[in-house]
This record gives C-alpha cells, structure tokens and sequence, in this order.
C-alpha cells in the first residue's frame, strides 16, 4: 500500500458543495485510469463526468449508508450480494446499509445488466475498490483531524480510530472525506479479514416481498396512465392483413385501438378491459408460405445434420483419420424442444413519450440496450431516455430482448399518454421468444479400450453454440476433436434462455459420457477424472475451465454422494459440468414407485470461488437445479401450424413442490475471484437424472422431456 | 359498469366496474393493492392467491359480482406489521429469489395453518402443490411452512 503522508493530502481542486441532498460522500472513480486523479468534481451531482463510473455510495452526516445497486435484479440475488461487496471494503456493519436501485446511467456505471451468471464476476473489483477508496478517504479525512499520519490510523464498522483510542464515526468526517483528493493504490482486504462476504445476508427485498408493497414492473402506475393489451398473430410468420374493431370499441373502458406493425393495440382504462378489448378484435392473417410445425423443424434439422453444411467451431487433430483407425465408433442423437421462458410476472413496460423526454420503467434484463432501441425506433437522442429499473419477477433470459419495452414506447408515443403495456400469460407463452430446439449427433472413436477422437455435430434454430462452449471439456482432453454447427433459419424467434446451448449440450454430452465409461468398462467418476488428468497443464489459452478444481467437485460430490457404495433401491447418475466460469459436479438419486421414476435427492458440489453470500448463493444453486429437473423431465413444448400447443400453465406442466427432490449443495472453499451461480447448476442435472434413470430401468433418455419419451416408449402410463 | 361495496382487509371498498371484472385486477387497477399478482389468468399458477371468508382462493377467477358481503383478505391485510407467523418464517429462511410468487405461497400457506395448525410433511406439499414458483423455491416454502406451524 503507498502511504500518503497526511500533510500531502490534498483538498480536490474543485471543491464538492453539497451536491446530494443533506450532505455526504459520494465515491466516483474511473476504472480506465484506475486510481489517478479524476476529472474534478462538479459542484452539481448530476454534471459529474464519468466516462467509466464504477461505485456509487453514499454517506450522511448521520453515517446512514446507502449504497446503490446497479444492476437489475430477477431473483439471481445481486441486489443484495452486490452491495455487500461494497459494504465489506467500506467496512460498514450491513445492518446501517440502506441499498438502493440505480437507473440507468452509462455515465456513473458499467456493466447495468444481469445476464450469462455475470453479476458479482464483472463487478467484483469495480465493487471492491469503490469501497476500499470511500474508506480511506475517511481515514484521511480523520488523520488530518487528529494531524498524524493515516498510517497510523484504522477504520473499523462505521469508524475511524487511532492510535490513542480515539475515534470518529464516518458521519462526522464525511463532510470532510468529501473534499480530498481521491487515494491511488488503496490496500483490499485479504479474505480472511471478511465480516460480510461470506456470511448469510436475507434477500434485501424479503419484508417488501411478504407484505406485498410494489416492486415489480406490473405494479408501478403514474397518475393519468393507460393500460395496453396487444393482439400478435397468432401463428408465427403471419402478417395482419386486416382487423375490425366495432365490437372492441362498444367496452366500457377501451379508450381507441391502434394499428402499430403487425400488431394491434387496444388502449384502455384497466388491464382487464384492455384485455377484453382485444379478446373483442377480430382480424384476418395472412399466412408465410410454410407454417411451421414441430415435424417440419426435427426434419430439417436432420437433414442439417447429413448434410456437410456445417462450421467447424473448433477442430485438433483429425477426427476422421480416428474414426477410421477405430475398433469401434459410438454414435448417439440428441433432441430438445423448444422452451418458453415463462417468467413468472408476464412481460410488461411502462411508457411515457412527450416532446421533451421519454420515461420508462419496468423489468428488463438489458435497460441499456432498451434505451438504445427505443431511441433508434423513435428517431430519438439517447439523453432523453430515462430507464428506472424495477424488480423483476424473473428473467431466464427472456428479459434481455427488449422487444416489450420498444412496443410499449411505441404505443405510448402514437397515443401521446403514458402507457403501462401487460402482456396476458397467453402472450407470454405462445407469441413469445424461445429457447431453440437443438439437435445434437455426438460420435466417439474407441480404439485399444480408449477413447481417441471425439465429434460433436449441432443442428439448431436460427443460431448456434457461441464463445467458449466448443471448448467446454472434453476439448483439451482429446487429441482429435472437433465441433460442428448449422443453423435454419425459421420464423419461430428465439432467444437466450438460462444457460444457453449449455442448458440442453450438457444434457447430451453428460448423458453420452455415461454411454462411453460403460464401453470401456470403467467407473463413470473415473471416466470424468481421467479426461481432465490429460488437460492438466495445458497452455490452450481457449480452455478456461481448470482441470484441477474441476476434479476437485467431482471428487467432493463422488465422497458426500457415497458414489460407489450401493444402497437398495436407490439408483444413482453422475455428471458434471463447467459453465458461467463455475465448476460443478452432480450425482441424482432416483427411485421406483409404481415403475415411475421419482428423482428424490440431488448431491452437487460447486466451485465458484469465494461465495459472496452463501444463503443466496444456495438459494441459486438448488432453485438452478430443480428448473434443470423440471424442464428435463416435463418441458414439452411443440408447434402444430405455426402454433404452440400450450399457451398457458394448464398444459405447459412446470415442476410444482410434489414433483421436487431434496437438494443438497456443497461449495468447494477457497479464494478464488467469485464467479457466477444463477445458471450453471442448471445444464449438468438432465444427464445427472438420465444416466440414473438408466441404472434404475435400463433405458437410455435421448430426447427431452423425459416423460413423454417415457410414455412413448411405453415404459410408463 | 356497475357499483359493487367489497369488505376487503376489514375495509369497506366501493368500486364501479362491469361485473364480470375478476376479483384481481379490482384489487391491481381500481383499489391499488398489487400485492396479489397476476400469473396466468386461469386459476393456474397461485400468484393471485387471496382469502375469501378465511379460504385460500384465486383471485382472477372470482367476478366481482359474486363479493359483496364475503370477507376478503389480501397479503396488504394478512397482518397489521407483517408480522405473521408465515411472513417471519419467510424472511428466516430467505424463501424468495424473485419473489414474484411469494404473496400468493404466503396467503396459501397461511391458510393451510389456519384450517390445520399442525400439518404433515404430505399436507404441506399437497396444499402448497397447487401455487408454482418458476425460480423453485419449493424446498424454503416446505421448511418455512413447517417453521411457521411450530410457533
């Protein structure tokens, strides 16, 4: 740590008046020039410059801290984890925290959006330093009070002391902290020094969430706001060739029915008569020249599949010249339909567009991108965008398109009225946006009893496998490896959905491991194990995923799952997984009743780095777990004409509290940088389920959902 | 549009709407009380889960026409603090992630207590089966219901 000298501690050339309402500190750095001096403060808090702002708290005379959480929150816990990061450098006690949403403002944050389990890793030095710097400008501001050194003083909850015991409180020195410059190469804590990382901290929101008070997008309203409710084709790649609107018209309550696109919009003055108002419409479609349907999309992305249209996305060694040495080649399909995300509150957005700015407020993953949208549609400057973040009653994915909040400002601007657009559950589901439906061919080489070439072959809608995924294990394990995607390009949209291409990939690699071991007659976990022992020491700067750590969860679930030991009965699967940057290991247990398959518990060890708050991150793992069950199991979802066949929770069967297993997770301790939860226990748990479901029963699982594969096979009623 | 007097959180509420306006978007758009949500609009899913005359009931299926004179609590009015065994057995265990379920699980749950104080792990499950939480919360809601029936 550099130690400034106390009489060299300089007031900042631009001296901060009371920019934040009753005074206070507020912490800025630019992340570009790390610690050096800043653009100067202005003397109004909303003129600050910040190319590359990263940190925002807040302390009162009264030493009330707040601070601000940047990002949005859909149930991945960042709104709480976030500023304990921040409050554990600032050294606070997190009962004075107060945390507060931030809107979106690119000018004082980076990184305003939650998605890919990224949260608390792209945040994590940004939020460590903002507090370390806030507390040493405190420090500082003490030193000069007392006028000894800063090294020779502390700050401790809330406090600064000295040597002599004395003390002030960060209340009484903020108005000073304020004015001085801003510290280079402030000192982060060790590990070992946490009082809040690491500790249980209740979701911030919890009191707010059990007494009911507003906090997601559907429940905010404006004074003079209408309501919207749209009518979409019906099926996809229709266009609206003409409506009528006599009848919408005679409802109380409906306001005017507007035309936008493809799309109609009936305006009124409650969501039921906005909705019934568009129950109301009638209009005629006119069709695409196919309407797809679920035998048309396995077709096609068979025959993607035959077909030598593929991009390599990564190839070593020559899988061909392998396979053609091979004593034998295992050859597997995989298929997964497509899914809904079905977030639990539907899509919604307010808007307000006047000449002079445009609000909007809602849930939404990617408020910038939704800004930028909005602007680009309405012929509109940036600056005039305000976006306020609301809690979000989750996301999956499906909030980071912002497709809602661009028709809800479009509505608002044709009508001139603030405007509050809600989708019903009918919307949300069956003219949505979907996880693709993938087809996978995955081929083994096995030559002398050992594998010795690997090829991975993806047929997908509309988009393929991205970044890293091609080099998710086994690459760097095999000498010849290769991976292969195609696309068709349909007119079902698609989109993210939690743990994309991994969600279903690891499914079938997970479930084609198990095939493998049981070739070559070896134990699944040892199977596992070998692979990484030959990416050991690696210098594939494409491999990310660490091969000793990696072997550290599977060894860790192999020991708390009793791998190995029989229990009657119980039928176990193994698989394990690294995704989001995190290591994961699983082991499900499955047992018979009346011949169906219950799964009763799932064991999985986690390797995340340092678990920023371990109940939330819990909390993330097994809920990530049984969505991964739940989708695996009952997830079917099937197009006929262009139209799904489920458009509400009475047919889509989501997993419910009798259909869920015990969950049971262990995090592998130590202090590596955090890295994310929201999505990777999710994709290894299919494979997990599958390859138990196999020792139970003897039947291999290819395609997705198990149960209607089950009954299909007529293994059950 | 009609004139409707509701007795909702002990109050006295009028309201002028059509009648067949579902119980739910009265207490959303007419009354403000968003508390109780709005998940699929056909008794599916339990996020708009309210008490009427003590009964777990879902709101989007009630018409307003059939209320008057039935007592009907919302999670506004399930306690003065939210302080009821349910909502403090909620926060013990850190139930909710999004959270955007939890008022209907609560008003499930404190139903469930209230008709049978001391349920079985299977009537826990059973009872609370019918509410879905798409982040399964499922294993915190068995354990905070269970908690809440102890005290």
């Amino acid at each position: 740590m550099k130690i400034i000298n106390s009489n060299k501690i300089n007031r900042r050339s631009f001296i901060k008046r009371s920019g934040v309402a009753g005074g206070g500190l507020v912490i800025t750095f630019n992340l570009l020039n790390s610690f050096n001096s800043l653009t100067p403060l202005s003397d109004n808090i909303d003129n600050i410059k910040y190319n590359d702002f990263t940190s925002y708290i807040k302390i009162s005379d009264s030493g009330k801290v707040s601070i601000f959480a940047a990002n949005p929150e859909i149930g991945q816990g960042i709104k709480t984890s976030l500023p304990m990061i921040v409050a554990e450098e600032l050294d606070v006690p997190w009962k004075d925290v107060n945390v507060v949403q931030a809107g979106l403002d690119t000018k004082k944050y980076k990184n305003q959006w939650a998605g890919g389990s990224l949260g608390v890793k792209m945040n994590w030095d940004i939020l460590r330093k903002s507090g370390a710097v806030a507390k040493q400008m405190l420090i500082n501001a003490a030193a000069i009070k007392w006028g000894v050194d800063q090294s020779e003083c502390f700050a401790e909850s809330g406090y600064v002391f000295n040597e002599n015991n004395q003390k002030h409180s960060y209340g009484e020195l903020v108005s000073e902290a304020a004015k001085l410059d801003i510290p280079e190469n402030v000192k982060l804590k060790n590990p070992d020094q946490y009082k809040i990382i690491g500790k249980n901290v209740t979701n911030v929101d919890i009191k707010k969430i059990v007494t009911g008070e507003p906090l997601f997008g559907i429940d905010y309203t404006e004074k003079g706001m209408v309501y919207a409710s749209v009518l979409r084709p019906p099926a996809f790649g229709q266009k609206l060739e003409s409506f009528e609107s006599d009848n919408a018209k005679k409802i109380k309550g409906v306001i005017e029915i507007v035309k936008f696109g493809n799309k109609v919009a009936v305006i009124a003055n409650s969501t039921w008569n906005a909705m019934k108002g568009k129950k109301a419409l009638k209009a005629n479609w006119k069709n695409p020249e196919i309407l797809e349907d679920s035998e048309f999309h396995k077709n096609k992305l068979n025959e993607l599949l035959d077909s030598n249209q593929f991009k390599s996305l990564r190839k070593d060694g020559d899988v061909e010249k392998a396979f053609s040495e091979a004593d034998k080649v295992i050859e597997k399909n995989y298929e997964s339909p497509f899914l809904p995300h079905n977030c639990l509150e539907p899509m919604n957005f307010f808007a307000d567009v006047t000449d002079k700015k445009i609000n909007l407020v809602g849930p939404i993953q990617t408020p910038e991108r939704a800004a930028n949208e909005v602007a680009k549609l309405l012929n509109r400057d940036i600056k005039e965008i305000n976006v306020k973040m609301t809690r979000i009653g989750g996301g999956f994915g499906r909030r980071l398109i912002p497709d809602f909040v661009v028709e809800a400002a479009d509505i608002s601007n044709r009508i001139k009225k603030p405007v509050k657009l809600v989708y019903s559950r009918e919307d949300d589901m069956a003219v949505g946006m979907y996880r693709p439906a993938i087809h996978y061919r995955i081929a083994a080489s096995i030559k002398n009893n050992k594998i010795t070439g690997y090829w991975l072959k993806e047929s997908s809608i509309n988009s393929n496998m991205y970044g890293l995924i091609p080099n998710f294990l086994p690459a760097g394990a095999l000498k010849n490896y290769q991976v292969d995607a195609v696309n068709y390009k349909s007119n079902i949209t698609t989109a993210p959905w939690r743990a994309p291409y991994t969600n279903f990939l690891a499914f079938a690699e997970q479930s084609f491991f198990d095939e493998i071991a049981e070739e070559l007659k070896v134990d699944r976990v040892q199977f596992h194990l070998d692979l990484l022992e030959n990416v050991k020491g690696t210098t594939d700067k494409r491999i990310q995923y660490n091969p000793e750590r990696f072997q550290k969860v599977i060894k860790t679930v192999a020991k708390k799952a009793k791998w190995g030991e029989k229990s009657k009965g119980v039928f176990k699967g193994f698989s394990a997984y690294y995704c989001h940057n995190t290591h994961v290991a699983q082991v499900a247990e499955v047992e018979l009743e009346d011949g169906y398959p219950i799964v009763k518990k799932v064991i999985c060890a986690v390797d995340c780095g340092i678990l920023v708050n371990p109940i939330g991150g819990n909390n993330q793992a097994v809920g990530g777990i049984i969505d991964g069950i739940g989708h695996a199991m009952y997830g079917d979802f099937e197009f006929k004409k262009g139209v799904p066949n489920s458009k509400n929770f009475d047919k889509f069967e989501l997993i419910r509290m009798n259909q869920t297993p015990k969950v049971e997770v262990h995090f592998v301790k130590n202090d590596f940088s955090p890295t994310g939860l929201g999505e990777p226990t999710l994709p290894p748990v299919g494979a997990a389920i599958s390859n138990a479901i196999y020792k139970a029963m003897g039947v291999r699982l290819y395609k997705q959902p198990f149960s209607k594969e089950l009954k299909l096979k007529n293994i059950i009623g | 549009m009609s004139v409707y007097n509701l007795n909702i959180n002990g109050k006295s509420r009028v309201v002028d709407v059509s009648p067949e306006t579902p119980l739910l978007w009265v207490l959303r758009d007419e009354i403000g009380l968003v508390g109780t949500k709005f998940g699929c609009g056909i008794g599916s899913c339990g996020a708009c889960t309210v008490h009427l005359d003590g009964q777990a009931t879902r709101s989007c299926l009630l018409q307003v026409s059939q209320l008057e004179g039935a007592k009907i609590t919302t999670i506004e009015g399930l306690s003065p603090d939210g302080d009821h065994p349910v909502q403090k057995a909620w926060e013990d265990n850190d139930v909710a992630q999004c959270g955007y379920c939890q008022s209907g699980q609560v008003m499930t749950a404190a139903a469930l207590l209230k008709n049978n104080p001391n349920p079985t792990k299977s009537d826990i499950r059973n009872s609370m089966h019918i509410n879905l939480c798409r982040c399964a919360t499922y294993n915190r809601i068995e354990k905070a219901v269970s908690d809440a029936s102890k005290k």
